[in-house]
């Protein structure tokens, strides 16, 4: 299942920046396939981009409402934020598992051998920040004279715009070199930061920063497909723990805002069928089957 | 006790689609007031200091 969940990624990661004639274009793809939503975070402005991203798209629509709204227009991120949901109410975070091209890029970072670190599991609320205040509330809140805003999570924190689209197109227009500045070392010193920590410890973007996540993780109770806890063939084993790539104990909390559905508990580690995939309540793996009751620790204990 | 456990297994979640609706509206109200061709006309375009530069 991991094989197929590793092609899955590298396949989802092509067909997102599967435009590959910025070569000689030197610039992004301009074509129709931008209206599609890209599922993970996926700068728009790197040059290979197909789809747009949901983060950057929402922050300009936010920036630009009040614009939009002096010229009639009533664009409020109703498609974007519409677009989000159905992904959200469908897969949650499995999104940021099986179809995020900078989620693949820190698994790829960990795999590197070196000494690996938790995450403090306080760190894991920032990111509802991020999305509050960088994404929404300050690209709607503080505007220009024009009365336009800024997308302060693009400009300010994305390493993934960075390495995809300004790093890029500082190679394919070098006359751009000129225009860098303050700015452009700041993205840089926070990517090189997260380069640095997914090698020494799991996903550190995805579970501290990343707005899309959560997004999606806001859809832990209502998604469509979710992994399933069967309380009565566990065993408390704890094989789940070390394996879950977000530091999710699935045993202790099976809702966990953090899970990802890679399925790497359920498939590498539960050997007593505890933990099943399940599509809107339905079993969908011979897994969670209900086998044998297991007397609780206080009867066992008596 | 079985019937009750096969019961709890296969009960179908109708939350995730009621969720999935409510969005699939949204969306099209998006499509309707015109916003695919903002959010295109937004993505062809490379804001430089959006990603860093300038």
């Amino acid at each position: 299942m991991e094989i197929v969940r590793k092609w899955i990624q590298v396949i989802t990661a092509l067909l997102v920046n599967g435009s590959w004639s910025f070569p000689f274009t030197r610039t992004v793809y301009q074509g129709p396939l931008k209206v599609v939503c890209s599922p993970g975070l996926n700068c728009y402005s790197c040059p290979a981009a197909t789809t747009y991203c949901p983060i950057g798209s929402l922050q300009q629509l936010m920036a630009g409402i009040r614009i939009a709204l002096e010229n009639g227009q009533n664009f409020f991120g109703l498609y974007v934020v519409g677009t989000m949901g159905i992904l959200g109410g469908a897969f949650g975070r499995l999104i940021c598992g099986w179809a995020c091209p900078f989620g693949l890029m820190q698994e790829l970072l960990y795999k590197i051998p070196s000494r690996k670190f938790s995450i403090p599991r306080k760190l894991n609320y920032l990111k509802y920040g991020f999305l509050l205040f960088f994404v929404i509330l300050l690209p709607l809140a503080v505007v220009d004279d024009f009365g336009y805003g800024e997308l302060w999570f693009c400009k300010y924190i994305c390493p993934a715009g960075t390495l995809e689209a300004g790093l890029p197109m500082l190679m394919l227009q070098p006359a751009l070199s000129q225009t860098i500045g303050l700015l452009f070392f700041n993205k840089l010193a926070i990517l090189i930061v997260f380069i640095i920590w997914s090698i020494l410890a799991s996903r550190p973007f995805c579970r501290t920063i990343c707005p899309l996540g959560a997004f999606y993780a806001l859809f832990k109770n209502l998604k469509l497909v979710k992994l399933k806890f069967i309380e009565e063939n566990c065993t408390r084993c704890e094989a789940c723990h070390p394996v879950c790539p977000m530091g999710v104990k699935f045993n202790e909390s099976p809702e966990d805002a953090e899970c990802i559905s890679c399925l790497k508990c359920m498939d590498k580690a539960c050997k007593f069928d505890a933990i099943s995939l399940e599509i809107a309540g339905l079993p969908v793996s011979s897994r969670g089957r209900i086998r044998i009751p297991r007397p609780k620790q206080s009867d066992a204990a008596m | 006790m079985a019937a009750e456990n096969e019961k709890n297994v296969n009960r179908v979640r109708i939350a995730p689609f009621v969720v999935i609706l409510f969005f699939l509206i949204m969306g099209i109200f998006g499509i309707m007031t015109g916003e695919v061709s903002r959010v295109l006309e937004q993505a062809v375009q490379v804001c430089l200091s959006c990603i860093g530069i300038g």
